[in-house]
């Protein structure tokens, strides 16, 4: 039987160790994921591993953590197409490690809360649903598909450097209300990114966008809003002789 | 010791539905999770919700009624009709609701919210978002509690994330609270509370071959059970007829809602061969097109015996990528095909458990203060089959229902009597249970006893069922059973112990799976999804009842209760 070695960084905060990785041998079979790797583990040969799981269909956002080089879900990345012998796997960057791959996520969550996310319409609803054309509709898609997985920013050098930058995954979720028709405090919503620790701190280094597990534009969205800020503060563009 | 009026648990649809209507009475709200909301099972409804808004050209002259007459008869009538009228009753408002806070569902031309066909359902009523309309419900949920959480005006609502409950504690038929443990130290908490809900899903992991999430333990419809509390319906178990072959990842009813095809290895459309689904082919309800699919593989006419095709080719890229953008996603990345040029291989799969924790219509249960919701819950407004996008649809309206119905109680008063002696006994037994748990020395391992669990139930517990067969799968669930009690544990520590709360939750999923086989094996008859090849005909005379099962000190018991069939006549069900 085909086997692979994973090497898994290991650390208990509750001990006063320093960590460490350790390796494993599993077998492994076409079609299986590196999450069932990890069960396996689990199961199988030392469970005290501790890592976060739930849809194991790459939807729910669980399980991100980095893969032989690279953020991914864990749940949706096939073993095989590692093309490698050993797996090698880190938590979450830039969050602190509460034992081996299960990072507290909480500074993430508060900076979600920060920004406003949900839809601020400014009046009182009508009898019915709002009415959005096809075509309004359509400049949501790529922004409602995030899954707040947390890869890009754990990615991104700049939430390394600074701690209190909002990071790509939120600044999407910014953009998602701001292009959202039915959304009428997108001055407010800009007005609050524009700051110290929000889109101007984005150096466009473009990793969050290729982490992204679902494919979505991080990178595009923070340049979107950054477009919207500079154009509210110098009105639309004019021809100088 | 924490204290809030209302604890909810499960931060799912109907978990977090239930916390917003507490909110909005000016509740103190707690919600207790075992993941991060956003983590949920309801992030994986994929299809739709169900509302005759008539929105759709061909909806115009759809109403509540036809809703709830469709819901009741794909029931084949074992819902409870006035539960089920209710429920379509409030449909619209819940989605015109759930758009008001910002819910970006698809759009129709002129810029209504959009509606598809769905399987078992008279007009084209199901709301979605793409494919992905569970993971924009739960998103926009998720954003209401965030406001409130952070920005309230109102009495606190709180979130646990990471919490596990271990038990709830009952005393003369009055709810006291839970104690609960917080996963990432392993100390256990009393959570006092005037109003408990239970919204914790499904039970779908005790099957090997499901849709679910694997947090979908079942664990949250054991907790009630051992606390006296019936379970209701339990030997419904929804197969879904389209889960990707090898992982059993959901393909949603939406893929032949819009107009995908169900194929054999001759390359036909075989569900023309079968009386009850040759009308309304691939639109006919979940429990047929499952049966006939399985038929067909077992004739020899599906691909190595165990799947047969999705066909999407001809509804063109354009259509899929815009309708079904997360199937082509799902299909390339797990089974390696994608839909626009290649057949989807699709079996079968376990999907939704039907029966649940027992509440009337206004989700109390037989304990004051306890309440339920969602597929946790049993209305029961699904009865011996649900239709598809009536899940998410009942986690909304019962979650609300739920939830008001709680406030209520808590407004009015809350409980007559608090016991604070019991809570902290409860968390002396919990605590002693769970020593007893880490120090146990067998040679069992949990995953040996879960994965022949699921075996078990997969091959005796499935589509088609004999009583020989669940006699035997009733054997093996109580053989597991007493191995459980010869566990190794490999990890002894409390902090961050997946391996003891796996442990918790596989006790429960054998006596949740027991109850399943019990009541399986008792319904002498085929209804809904319960078909048994030595009963293969519905038989309303003797079995027109909710099965109730109950924990008692001398084993699991099963009774009866009545159906209310008080606004449509029992017929057959034919599509």
């Amino acid at each position: 039987m085909d086997t692979r070695t994973y090497k898994i960084f290991r650390y208990d905060s509750s001990k006063n160790e320093k960590p460490k990785f350790r390796s494993f041998e599993i077998p492994v079979e076409k079609g299986m994921t590196v999450l069932e790797g990890l069960i396996y583990i689990q199961d199988n040969i030392d469970g005290s591993l501790a890592f976060r799981s739930s849809c194991r269909a790459g939807v729910c956002g669980s399980c991100a953590m980095h893969i032989n080089g690279k953020y991914r879900l864990a749940c949706e990345t096939q073993i095989y197409s590692l093309k490698s012998k050993t797996v090698t796997i880190r938590p979450m960057a830039h969050l602190k490690v509460i034992k081996d791959l299960f990072v507290d996520l909480e500074p993430f969550w508060e900076k979600y809360k920060l920004i406003k996310p949900f839809l601020q319409p400014g009046e009182p609803p009508p009898e019915r649903e709002r009415i959005q054309t096809a075509d309004d509709r359509l400049r949501l898609e790529g922004l409602i598909d995030c899954i707040l997985c947390g890869a890009c920013q754990a990615s991104c050098t700049v939430c390394e450097t600074h701690p209190e930058y909002l990071g790509p995954a939120i600044l999407l979720k910014v953009n998602r209300f701001v292009e959202d028709s039915r959304d009428n405090a997108a001055d407010e919503r800009l007005e609050e990114v524009s700051g110290f620790n929000g889109v101007f701190r984005c150096h466009t280094i473009f990793n969050c966008q290729e982490v992204c597990p679902k494919e979505l534009d991080p990178t595009g969205s923070i340049a979107n809003l950054k477009r919207k800020i500079i154009k509210k503060k110098f009105g639309p563009a004019k021809l100088y002789k | 010791m924490k204290f809030h009026n209302a604890i909810v648990i499960g931060g799912g649809l109907a978990g977090l539905r239930a916390a917003v209507a507490l909110n909005q009475m000016n509740v103190n709200v707690g919600v207790i999770s075992k993941v991060h909301p956003l983590r949920s099972h309801s992030i994986e409804a994929q299809g739709g919700i169900n509302a005759s808004l008539g929105n759709h050209v061909r909806g115009g002259h759809d109403d509540y009624k036809k809703h709830a007459f469709d819901t009741i008869k794909g029931s084949d009538y074992l819902a409870d009709q006035k539960a089920a009228t209710r429920l379509t009753q409030n449909a619209v408002e819940c989605i015109i609701e759930m758009e008001h806070w910002g819910c970006p569902f698809s759009r129709t031309e002129d810029g209504k919210i959009a509606q598809r066909p769905f399987g078992g359902a008279g007009f084209p009523r199901t709301c979605y978002a793409s494919d992905k309309t569970g993971h924009v419900l739960l998103h926009t949920l998720y954003e209401q509690v965030a406001k409130f959480e952070y920005h309230s005006e109102r009495e606190q609502i709180k979130i646990y994330n990471e919490w596990f409950v271990t038990s709830v504690v009952i005393i003369d038929g009055v709810c006291q609270g839970v104690i609960a443990m917080n996963i990432a130290t392993g100390e256990l908490e009393e959570f006092r509370a005037d109003a408990v809900i239970f919204a914790t899903g499904g039970a779908g992991r005790i099957y090997g071959k499901t849709t679910n999430a694997l947090i979908n333990s079942g664990y949250g419809m054991a907790i009630p059970f051992h606390a006296g509390i019936p379970l209701k319906d339990m030997e419904f178990i929804q197969f879904h007829p389209t889960t990707l072959y090898g992982t059993n990842i959901l393909m949603t009813e939406g893929c032949r809602g819009e107009g995908g095809f169900l194929e054999n290895n001759k390359g036909e459309r075989f569900l023309a061969f079968y009386d009850d689904s040759k009308k309304a082919m691939e639109v006919a309800p979940r429990d047929i097109v499952s049966r006939n699919i399985t038929k067909e593989i077992l004739a020899g006419r599906g691909f190595e015996d165990s799947y047969v095709h999705l066909d999407l080719r001809h509804l063109g890229e354009r259509r899929i990528m815009e309708r079904l953008p997360e199937i082509r996603n799902l299909s390339i990345n797990f089974a390696g095909v994608d839909p626009v040029h290649e057949l989807i291989p699709i079996q079968p799969g376990q999907h939704y458990t039907m029966g649940g924790i027992d509440t009337n219509i206004n989700a109390e249960t037989r304990a004051l203060g306890l309440y339920a919701a969602g597929e946790c819950a049993c209305v029961s407004v699904h009865g011996a089959n649900r239709l598809g996008g009536n899940s998410l649809l009942e986690t909304t309206v019962y979650g609300k229902i739920a939830g008001e119905s709680a406030g209520e109680y808590i407004l009015s008063g809350g409980p007559a009597k608090r016991d604070e002696n019991i809570m902290k006994d409860s968390l002396k037994k919990d605590e002693d249970k769970i020593n007893e748990l880490l120090q146990s020395s067998g040679s069992e391992k949990i995953a040996d006893i879960k994965k022949e669990l699921n075996d078990v139930m997969d091959s005796n517990v499935g589509i088609f069922r004999e009583g020989k067969s669940l006699a035997d799968a009733l054997d093996k669930v109580r053989e597991l059973k007493h191995r459980f009690k010869n566990l190794k544990v490999t990890n002894k520590e409390r902090n961050l112990n997946q391996e003891l709360i796996n442990k918790m939750e596989l006790q429960g999923n054998l006596d949740v799976a027991e109850v399943i086989v019990m009541g399986a094996l008792a319904r002498e008859e085929s209804r809904g999804s319960q078909a048994r090849t030595d009963f293969p005909k519905r038989n309303d005379e003797s079995w027109l009842k909710h099965t109730l099962a109950y924990c008692t000190p001398d084993g699991f018991k099963l009774e009866y209760s009545e159906v209310d069939v008080s606004i449509y006549e029992p017929k057959e069900r034919k599509y």
